[in-house]
């Protein structure tokens, strides 16, 4: 769930966007270069960008009786970096806010933030230490897909304690209200995405594994032992 | 093909969907949104004095509406995703 319109004051709504929007720009740029020197990574780039799409419109409910959404980011970070899942993060937050009158546009700079910025930095950074580690290829996705979803929603706390408190003390005990409501409840739900994103990947693998090769996502060592072929 | 995954992940839907039958039955949880929540804890903090900065400029006029402009965000991202499954993998059984 993201921060809804109008419910971020004045000062801290421009912070967000000062912080997002360069990291937009700079994944803009990324994208641009990406495609015009590799068109064949088109296709996956449009299914990382649906999985976010089907991802963040399925609201859950979670063990303490509210609902929330998975981000569906992690995909789209472990291929393409955390600068260009920004940009599909702020496609999908925008037709949020324009046509569900979910999260909004005064908020949109702090929601991309989240889900379009933190949420896949953590994602990737645990991608590419896990892969180093040697580590079961799907369980390391499913960690980066489940913290980075986790991460969103305790960064969203973060931002909305930041903004309605007048002092430290008020922000720690504001902290733990608001990540209260958003953290707790994502638990579950980031488990979820975490193993709906390691699915994804085996098919993906099994289909186009020559794209995340050359992509340098994985190893082609990690893919034919995944795929059990013997060198 | 192996399919220890997809029994995985199948165990970790039916833990959460018993986890939510279980819950359901049990408590008289309301399973609103936790962004609504999020509201109430600032009109909790500020006593109800905040204002909205803004308004959203268009909203479903009912909740069957945003259920369905919801469920066609779902689908149509699916199809893509689905689509270009089925594109690889029919042009890999070409090949």
């Amino acid at each position: 769930m993201h921060i809804m319109e109008g419910f971020l004051p004045t000062p801290w709504l421009l912070l967000w966007f000062a912080i997002s929007i360069p990291v937009l720009a700079y994944g803009i740029y990324k994208l641009d270069r990406l495609v015009s020197k590799k068109r064949e990574i088109l296709p996956l780039l449009a299914v990382a960008g649906a999985f976010v799409f089907v991802l963040s419109s399925l609201k859950l409910p979670s063990v303490n009786g509210s609902c929330s959404h998975p981000t569906g980011t992690g995909m789209a970070a472990i291929i393409f970096g955390p600068a260009i899942s920004a940009v599909l993060g702020t496609i999908v937050l925008l037709f949020q806010a324009l046509f569900l009158a979910h999260g909004g546009l005064t908020t949109l700079g702090a929601n991309v933030f989240s889900m379009g910025i933190a949420g896949p930095v953590v994602a990737y950074l645990i991608y590419k230490a896990g892969m180093k580690a040697k580590l079961n290829f799907f369980l390391v996705v499913f960690l980066a897909a489940t913290l980075g979803d986790w991460t969103t929603y305790v960064v969203t706390s973060l931002e909305l304690a930041l903004a309605f408190s007048g002092s430290t003390a008020e922000f720690l005990i504001l902290f733990e209200k608001f990540a209260t409501v958003f953290a707790v409840t994502q638990v579950p739900i980031a488990i979820m995405e975490g193993a709906v994103t390691a699915l994804l990947f085996k098919y993906v693998i099994n289909v186009k594994s020559d794209i995340l090769v050359e992509l340098k996502v994985v190893e082609a060592a990690v893919v034919n032992k995944i795929k059990g072929v013997s060198l | 093909m192996s399919r220890k995954l997809e029994l995985i992940v199948a165990a970790i839907f039916l833990i959460f969907a018993a986890q939510f039958l279980y819950m359901s039955s049990t408590t008289d949880a309301e399973y609103g949104g936790a962004d609504g929540e999020a509201e109430e804890v600032i009109m909790e903090v500020t006593e109800g004095k905040y204002e909205p900065v803004a308004e959203p400029f268009w909203e479903p006029p009912s909740g069957e509406i945003e259920c369905l402009l919801f469920g066609l965000q779902a689908a149509f991202g699916s199809g893509i995703i689905f689509y270009f499954l089925g594109y690889y993998r029919g042009k890999n059984q070409a090949t």
